[in-house]
């Protein structure tokens, strides 16, 4: 189906950007763009969602390119809809604690972090909706590009670093991702996704589809698989909103989201099935997810452990595109939305904290709990999320994972299985002493003494979304099928596998 | 032997001597510090390319050897010419290098203004004494 | 006879005779030569638009001077690759002569301004002319009058800008000098100047050793001018100490029709034909430029002073399009590459070099370590700078993505797989260079700022006349970018791949 919805999905934040340049000196009104613009494109992307749940596919051609058999243009299926979804909805919220953040800790920069907020999400929910890998190399670019200001929005020189670091991982990461859409091009003649793969790419040699899938998995270095991921834990520099939905959500899951587009859209499951390089995509992820996970214990900066946390995280959403079958690819896909919620709400108190005590060591948390309830309840929610346990969505996406496992049978199933329970058990092992030291250890003797002034909750624009999220993380467990996800990924599943 | 020498050397000489000048020219361009120098290098060259190229029009080629013949006339039309079937010179040679010439005057006009500049500002001409000034400017802060 | 076909006489003579014109009314006005210079240039700008047009629906215009047949007389031959050439010289042109407004009353003594006009106008009638000849020897001589021009504009600044003038001079002159050298050499084979004729008569002697090494003179001439890496020696330091009007024009125009020489030769006189007649030719080409490219982007790397930097960018720019150059016997796609990117790299290379010499007429920094903070202080200058300094990296909806795209696709096409590393490879180098600046800009903090001085000098702001080409330039990195991905460019691809006998159409 033909619409203009994704167009004008995409124009909301450029338009935003556009408007908030010039309101740099009304803090108000160039705050109320960006809120404005993140409700409207929330609402846009929605609107597709019934239509694709039907089983349509919204189609929007931009312009025919020079190259035959490539346009610029955008194509939202049920998965590309579900990232979507997801980017969007936080952003509203996101954007909301951005506000009490930023102001509240009195940050520099304000127009510019918001300017090129929008660019980031413009990037993210690009991705999501584009058709085909040429497109979606150009939001990958544009998403590289505009983080890096808010990377190095401290300007200190250990930001500038970091960003530094950030651009010389991702900038070759692009230029492996052009290689790899220009070989795609080059043996398919085409680049757009096609549900099962692309048919022509089935008779490539085995050698270069090898490479080809190499290209593109270092292409997608945004997804922070291991050894590739230390950009990651640097980039954590940013201010906590910033790592909240770019770092959490928009820019890893991009990363995911590509990995799983080259699964299931252009090399297709039996290509990966029949040259066995499922394996090592399944391999790769494993090997993250555990390594992660102990790089995770071993973190004190409470942002620096979510981070390897997020990577660990990650790679169970490749691991479930790698295992190729029905109940994976669907854990991999609802992974996609609940874990962006909660991992979201975990860095959102991360910030919360650092707004009401300026502390960012776990170390220092002690007692934390008793001063700011909301905030350690909404951070003991996700957390067990995070752990796949019930009540909280995780718990629905890791059992599909583990069905997933299950169903791919042989030792290699039951080796990978083995991988998702082991990680989660550490999952458990690294976020169950912060709550404990938050909520059941006594502060500290010379906390407080120095006439500091009374630890309390941080401001009602900083508590307020990081509930809604932690909130929203508890219903994903009771009705999964908020804002359509459970069905959209039903959907995706038929559309890959071919009847329901 | 001879054939060989006639051949390549004897038929070929006004190509031998002005690519020696040329060789001779271009080498003083390269390889000469001083300014002044280079652009007389400059002008060898070009001026040996010009020789070759207006001997070019010599369609009689084997001049050598028709020594005192009448095979090579001015590249004008007269009557004995016609009747007895001359060979005359190619003009368009001449004609080229004429346009050159002006070019390569103009081309030692330009660089010898830009050598008095240099002169008046630095008082040498020698380029490496030159990159010394520059740095020594660049020191005090002129530059 | 149609009356656009008299159209690029009237630019070239009409060109030659203002400059004289400005000459004399500038002892009338000084103000004057400026604007004749503007007007005249802004239509001429109509015409080449007219002729494009012509060129594009009609066909190729041939203009005998004089009426005299083309074998014997000079012919005027404008087909597609050189009505779009022209278009993009006028161009330049006119928003290097705006943006010359603000610039050479900084650069410039005053008295030199009538003379400096006129030179500029010579030196754009000089492209102009070399851009619409068909003839060898025409060809020489309009490279002279640019060439000249150019020696003359580079050393009127005066103080350091003379010893690579003169240095220029040296290498432009051996340059030009084995050009026509070449083009000797296959006169005196084939008896003829005319480009069309020569394209005729030249394949019978491909193996007469005198045209293989009219090839190699003429490249290697066309290639001194050009800057192509290993010759490229005089080209830094005439780029850095130059009027910054004349190395944005330099980088933008300049070298473009150097290139065009190039090409013309590469396609019109020696044909592809000669080129795949010699194995591995074609392949030779491709290296030099490869190494070109990333051996310039390396020596970019170690430069401190912006205009330096920007000169070295150029060295290794220019070996893209050579790059493209040399896969065309290949893939028709490298054709398409190097004909972007003359575009691409004109605006951007144009645009980058105005913001160089408006940062250092402003605020007087030519360092890229002393730029902290030039953000707030500049914001228009330096957003054009981040926009042109991401169209040369090749970042996606910005001009030299395309090019990009392009010459990665020329060389997938023509199965030379080491260039798509060569390319991407540049792209991070490109990155490594240009960012540093852009973090100096915007990102690195300032040490008054730091202390909280913030210096605000009031009343050193840049002439509009000068921030306004520059924004025009960013903003067409931006529209380009988009317009080479969409297929609007296509006709006049397949105009110019058809026109040079490419055999081929997209």
């Amino acid at each position: 189906m033909e619409l203009m919805t994704p167009l004008l999905a995409i124009l909301c934040p450029a338009i935003a950007a556009a408007l908030i340049l010039p309101s740099r000196n009304h803090p108000n009104i160039r705050e109320l763009w960006t809120i404005a613009a993140s409700v409207a494109m929330f609402l846009l992307v929605l609107s597709m969602a019934p239509l694709i749940v039907k089983g349509e596919t919204i189609e929007f051609t931009l312009f025919q390119s020079m190259f035959k058999g490539i346009y610029i243009g955008f194509k939202v299926d049920a998965f590309g809809e579900i990232f979507a979804i997801t980017a969007s909805s936080l952003w509203i919220l996101v954007s909301i604690y951005s506000i009490g953040y930023m102001r509240t800790l009195k940050e520099h920069a304000q127009t510019r972090y918001y300017f090129a907020f929008c660019f980031a999400i413009l990037g993210a929910v690009g991705v999501a909706l584009s058709a085909n890998l040429v497109t979606m190399f150009i939001f990958f670019e544009i998403i590289t590009i505009s983080t890096y200001p808010l990377v190095i929005h401290e300007q200190t020189p250990d930001a500038l670093r970091a960003g530094h670091k950030y651009l010389a991982y991702l900038m070759p990461a692009g230029a492996f991702l052009l290689f790899g859409i220009m070989i795609t091009y080059y043996l398919a003649g085409t680049t757009d996704f096609t549900p099962g793969g692309i048919k022509a790419l089935a008779t490539a040699s085995p050698m270069i589809i090898t490479v080809l899938f190499f290209a593109f998995l270092l292409g997608f270095m945004k997804a922070a698989w291991m050894p590739f991921h230390s950009w990651l834990p640097t980039a954590m520099i940013a201010p906590s909103p910033v790592s909240a939905l770019l770092h959490a959500v928009a820019v890893v899951k991009a990363g995911v989201f590509g990995i799983v587009r080259i699964v299931g859209y252009v090399l297709g499951m039996d290509l990966m099935q029949e040259l066995g390089l499922w394996l090592i995509l399944a391999g790769i992820a494993s090997f993250t997810m555990i390594v992660a996970s102990f790089f995770a214990i071993s973190q004190d900066n409470l942002k620096r452990r979510l981070a390897y946390s997020t990577i660990s995280q990650l790679s169970y959403i490749i691991l479930g595109a790698a295992l190729l079958n029905k109940e994976s690819i669907q854990g991999a896909m609802l992974l996609i939305p609940f874990h962006g919620y909660m991992k979201i709400t975990l860095f959102l108190c991360a910030g919360a904290i650092l707004v009401a005590t300026g502390k960012t060591k776990i170390s220092e948390m002690a007692g934390i709990g008793r001063r700011m309830p909301v905030t350690m309840l909404a951070f003991s929610v996700a957390a067990i999320g995070m752990a796949g346990l019930p009540p909280v969505a995780g718990f629905i996406s890791k059992l599909y994972l583990c069905l997933g496992a299950w169903a791919v049978g042989s030792p290699y199933g039951m080796i990978f299985l083995a991988v998702i329970l082991i990680s989660s058990l550490l999952d458990i092992v690294y976020f169950f002493p912060i709550i404990i030291t938050a909520f059941f250890k006594k502060p500290a003797e010379g906390i407080g003494a120095s006439g500091e002034v009374k630890i309390k909750e941080a401001p009602l624009l900083v508590v307020v979304p990081l509930t809604i999220t932690a909130i929203f993380s508890l219903v994903f467990f009771v009705y999964p099928n908020m804002f359509y996800i459970s069905d959209l990924a039903k959907m995706a599943i038929s559309q890959l596998f071919g009847g329901v | 032997m001879i054939e060989w020498v006639t051949l390549h050397i004897l038929e070929k000489y006004n190509f031998w001597i002005s690519m020696l000048i040329i060789i001779i020219g271009l080498s003083a361009c390269i390889v000469k510090e001083n300014f002044l120098k280079k652009l007389i290098g400059l002008s060898i060259f070009q001026t040996a390319f010009f020789l070759w190229v207006v001997s070019l029009g010599d369609v009689g080629r084997n001049i050598l050897f028709t020594w005192g013949l009448k095979t090579q006339t001015p590249p004008i039309i007269w009557k004995e010419a016609v009747e007895n079937g001359y060979i005359y010179a190619n003009p368009l040679p001449h004609v080229l290098m004429l346009t050159g010439i002006v070019v390569s005057a103009a081309t030692t006009a330009v660089a010898l203004a830009i050598v008095i500049r240099i002169y008046q500002l630095y008082g040498t001409i020698e380029e490496s004494e030159i990159i010394e000034k520059e740095k020594e400017f660049e020191k005090m802060g002129v530059m | 006879m149609d009356l656009v076909e008299q159209f690029p006489v009237i630019i070239i003579g009409l060109s030659m005779f203002l400059a004289y014109t400005m000459l004399l009314t500038g002892y009338l006005n000084r103000r004057l030569p400026f604007f004749m210079s503007l007007a005249m240039n802004s239509f001429f700008l109509i015409l080449s638009l007219f002729i494009l047009n012509h060129v594009l629906t009609v066909g190729p215009i041939r203009y005998w001077q004089g009426g005299w047949r083309p074998p014997w007389g000079i012919e005027y031959v404008i087909d597609a690759m050189n009505a779009y050439l022209l278009v993009i010289v006028i161009s330049m042109v006119i928003l290097g002569l705006i943006y010359s407004r603000g610039n050479v009353r900084h650069e410039i003594e005053e008295r030199k301004h009538v003379i400096f006009y006129t030179l500029v106008q010579l030196m754009a009638a000089g492209l102009y002319g070399i851009t619409v000849t068909g003839d060898l020897f025409n060809m020489f001589i309009w490279l002279e009058i640019a060439s000249l021009t150019a020696y003359a504009l580079i050393a009127v600044a005066g103080g350091r800008a003379l010893r690579p003038a003169y240095n220029y001079v040296i290498m432009g002159s051996i340059g030009a000098c084995l050009y026509i050298f070449g083009v000797c050499w296959i006169y005196s084979v084939t008896g003829t100047l005319n480009f069309a004729d020569m394209r005729l008569l030249l394949p019978l002697v491909y193996d007469n050793r005198a045209v293989q090494m009219a090839f190699a003179m003429i490249v290697v001439g066309v290639m001194i001018k050009a800057y192509i890496f290993p010759l490229h020696l005089w080209q830094p330091d005439v780029y850095t100490y130059a009027p910054s009007t004349i190395s944005s024009m330099m980088a933008s125009v300049h070298v473009k029709v150097m290139f065009y020489i190039l090409i013309r030769m590469f396609y019109s006189v020696f044909t592809l034909e000669f080129i795949k007649h010699f194995i591995g030719l074609d392949l030779l080409i491709c290296w030099v430029a490869a190494i070109a490219i990333l051996a310039g982007s390396i020596w970019a790397i170690k430069q401190r002073n912006l205009k330096r930097m920007l000169a070295y960018s150029s060295v290794s720019q220019m070996g893209y399009i050579l790059l493209g150059v040399g896969l065309s016997p290949l893939s028709p796609w490298g054709l398409v590459g190097a004909v972007a990117h003359i575009l691409n790299h004109a605006i951007g290379k144009g645009c980058l070099f105005m913001c160089a010499g408006a940062i250092s007429q402003q605020e007087g920094l030519k360092d890229i370590r002393d730029f902290g903070g030039l953000g707030k202080k500049m914001p228009y200058v330096c957003a054009a700078f981040t926009i042109a300094a991401l169209s040369m990296i090749g970042i996606p909806l910005t001009a030299g993505f395309a090019s990009k795209l392009f010459l990665i696709n020329a060389s997938l096409d023509a199965a030379q797989y080491p260039f798509v590393a060569v390319l991407l490879l540049s792209g991070l180098l490109n990155l490594v260079y240009f960012w540093r600046v852009i973090d100096q800009m915007y990102f690195v903090k300032h040490k008054e700022t730091e202390n909280g001085v913030e210096v605000k000098e009031k009343g050193k702001s840049l002439p509009i006349s000068m921030v306004v080409p520059i924004l025009i330039l960013a903003a067409l990195c931006i529209v380009m970018g988009i317009v080479w991905l969409t297929d609007i460019p296509m006709p006049l691809i397949n105009h110019i791949l058809s026109n040079l006998r490419m055999g081929v159409t997209l």
